[in-house]
């Protein structure tokens, strides 16, 4: 629709050749990539040099010593050791419990239907948000959620703000948000298999277990692996969560990549530190979209070929 | 699966309230929250019975909020009224860019197709600081800090990508017969385009411009490193409620309620789409 006023501007009669018209098409959409590209590659530039807001006249390159502090900075470890936590922990249990849910939902029914469609809720709060919601649920002085820890024998439960729970405070909200969004994957994956393999192992009796671990699961692999990467991808670079809630706290408990990038930036103005951190982030997640997107054409392959 | 035993309703019934427990509680909660006075709040133990007030809505609409040390001005609603500028027209930029460039990647495989989509894919899962930290030195040079423009042409990092597969795979699934044939009746690539490739994709366009609105609203890093407090969105404006001292909680979960409202209802209007396109997005593509 809004191409209209694009290509209005082109006189009748006139012919766009076969060949230039799909660059044309896709240019503007590039051009305005592109012109985000150009930091990524300052950020590059940046991880390899000695680079403090506060000392602009002292920056220089100093070719990897950035990355080669990283061997002996337990700041570093840390980071890496709460970010992998982070990760493996969310994506472990949002696919267990998405797809405990989605097994729950997967017979069509109104009240079924009704409750996946509540579950959509969470997904589309912003995570940042959540995270502040939660924080209400879990102030010490009114929070509900330590007055049920209270009611459990758990007194002064401190959730976030305690070294020791903060980790499982915010593993907490992003359960809540990203689970339904496991769950919608699975549950369409679940109502897309064929039914000829459960109606005839329902035939021959073979038990549920069975049925479940030898046809149900392998035929649900490839939407469980997209639905893992992705969220493997996410949460990695969490942000947002660990941000609003406890902005990296408390102490260095939860300075997960982004968040100690963010603060080396912003707080200690250590502009090379944080382009580091960065980049081994990229890193990481390249290698992973690698693996995910390979996959992913794969799945696409397949859906096209048997539709 | 057709016979069920009685202990196993009993059970899939337990779960399935335990899981609709989890999930609704917070937001009926904070909902709950948002029409109380502090005396309220922090009742011990807490209670579901009180008389509801509209104060905290009121005390944001008017940007006057009563806090333990007297009146703090915080202009919310420039924050909501920010969040729907800087969503409605970073999903039209990214449709007016993403849908004519889907086309070409789904109707063309011209040289380099496939790399520039996984280029253009590959934002999708770069850390956002990466691109952004830079960017704030290069915003400053340009000009562009804390403006609305910067940030909208920072939000297409969200946007783009998002519409151009998910439309890509919509456009593939046309019939290029179909295109063919009105080709052959004389008709040129664009009114082909307009007539028959856009309405038959329409579907696939409305739930990735759905989406990507969600995804821009509920975006919150972007603004909080380029955007200073009259331009940010609600995402990073209700940060500042919560750091803020003595801010009723009441008034701090009125803002959340403002701020998740529209999102969540376009959800509810739209779900069909959006299961279809959260689903496309990441399984078919």
């Amino acid at each position: 629709m809004a191409s209209v006023t694009q290509t209005r501007a082109v006189p009748r009669g006139f012919r766009i050749s076969k060949r230039v018209l799909p660059y044309v098409l896709s240019l503007p959409a590039l051009l305005v990539c592109i012109g985000i590209l150009i930091p990524f590659f300052s950020a590059v530039v940046y991880s390899f040099q000695r680079y403090r807001l506060s000392q602009p006249w002292a920056r220089q390159f100093n070719w990897g010593e950035n990355y080669l502090n990283f061997f002996t900075d337990s700041g570093f470890w840390n980071t890496l050791r709460v970010s992998l936590l982070y990760a493996g922990t969310t994506v472990i249990l949002e696919l267990l419990l998405g797809l405990g849910i989605a097994l729950l939902l997967q017979r069509r029914s109104t009240v079924n239907n009704f409750i996946s469609i509540m579950l959509l809720l969470p997904l589309m709060t912003a995570p940042a948000l959540a995270a502040l919601m939660w924080k209400l649920m879990t102030n010490p002085g009114f929070g509900i959620l330590s007055y049920f820890a209270s009611l459990i024998g758990l007194e002064n439960f401190r959730w976030a703000s305690s070294p020791d729970t903060a980790l499982l405070t915010v593993v907490l909200v992003d359960i809540w948000v990203y689970t339904p969004f496991i769950m919608i994957l699975l549950l369409a994956g679940l109502r897309s298999l064929p039914t000829q393999p459960f109606e005839a192992a329902a035939l021959d009796g073979v038990p549920r277990t069975f049925v479940f671990f030898r046809i149900t699961l392998p035929m649900l692999t490839p939407y469980i692996l997209t639905a893992t990467l992705f969220r493997l991808l996410d949460s990695i670079q969490q942000f947002d969560i660990i941000y609003a809630m406890t902005q990296g706290g408390p102490g260095d408990t939860l300075t997960v990549f982004q968040v100690e990038a963010y603060l080396n930036f912003f707080q200690s103005t250590n502009v090379g530190r944080s382009a580091a951190l960065l980049i081994i982030l990229w890193a990481i997640t390249y290698t992973l979209s690698n693996v995910f997107i390979k996959n992913w054409l794969r799945l696409r392959e397949r859906a096209r070929g048997e539709a | 699966m057709e016979a069920m035993s009685p202990l196993e309703r009993v059970l899939r019934g337990i779960a399935l309230t335990l899981v609709v427990v989890f999930f609704m509680f917070p937001i009926v909660w904070i909902f709950l929250m948002s029409f109380q006075t502090n005396e309220t709040i922090l009742r011990i133990p807490p209670s579901i019975v009180f008389t509801p007030t509209l104060d905290n809505y009121a005390a944001l609409i008017t940007g006057k909020l009563q806090t333990a040390a007297g009146t703090l001005d915080i202009a919310f609603m420039r924050n909501l009224g920010n969040s729907v500028f800087l969503s409605v027209v970073s999903v039209a930029v990214a449709l007016a860019l993403g849908v004519p460039a889907a086309y070409a990647f789904a109707r063309h495989k011209f040289r380099g197709s496939e790399d520039i989509a996984f280029t253009l894919l590959s934002f999708r899962f770069a850390p956002p600081l990466l691109v952004l930290l830079p960017l704030t030195q290069y915003f400053q040079w340009l000009g562009l800090s804390n403006t609305y423009f910067g940030l909208i042409w920072v939000y297409q990092l969200i946007c783009l990508p998002l519409i151009l597969w998910i439309v890509r795979g919509y456009f593939e699934d046309i019939s290029a017969d179909v295109e063919y044939a009105y080709r052959i009746a004389g008709h040129s690539w664009f009114s082909t385009f307009r007539k028959i490739a856009l309405p038959l994709a329409g579907p696939g366009i409305a739930a990735a411009g759905l989406l990507a609105f969600i995804f821009a609203w509920n975006n919150f890093v972007f603004a909080l490193v380029l955007a200073s407090a009259d331009k940010q969105p609600v995402t990073v404006g209700a940060l500042a409620f919560v750091t803020a001292s003595g801010i009723q909680y009441g008034q701090i979960a009125a803002a959340i309620v403002l701020s998740i409202t529209p999102t969540l209802a376009l959800a509810l209007y739209a779900q069909r789409y959006l299961v279809e396109g959260l689903s496309l997005g990441a399984v078919k593509g």
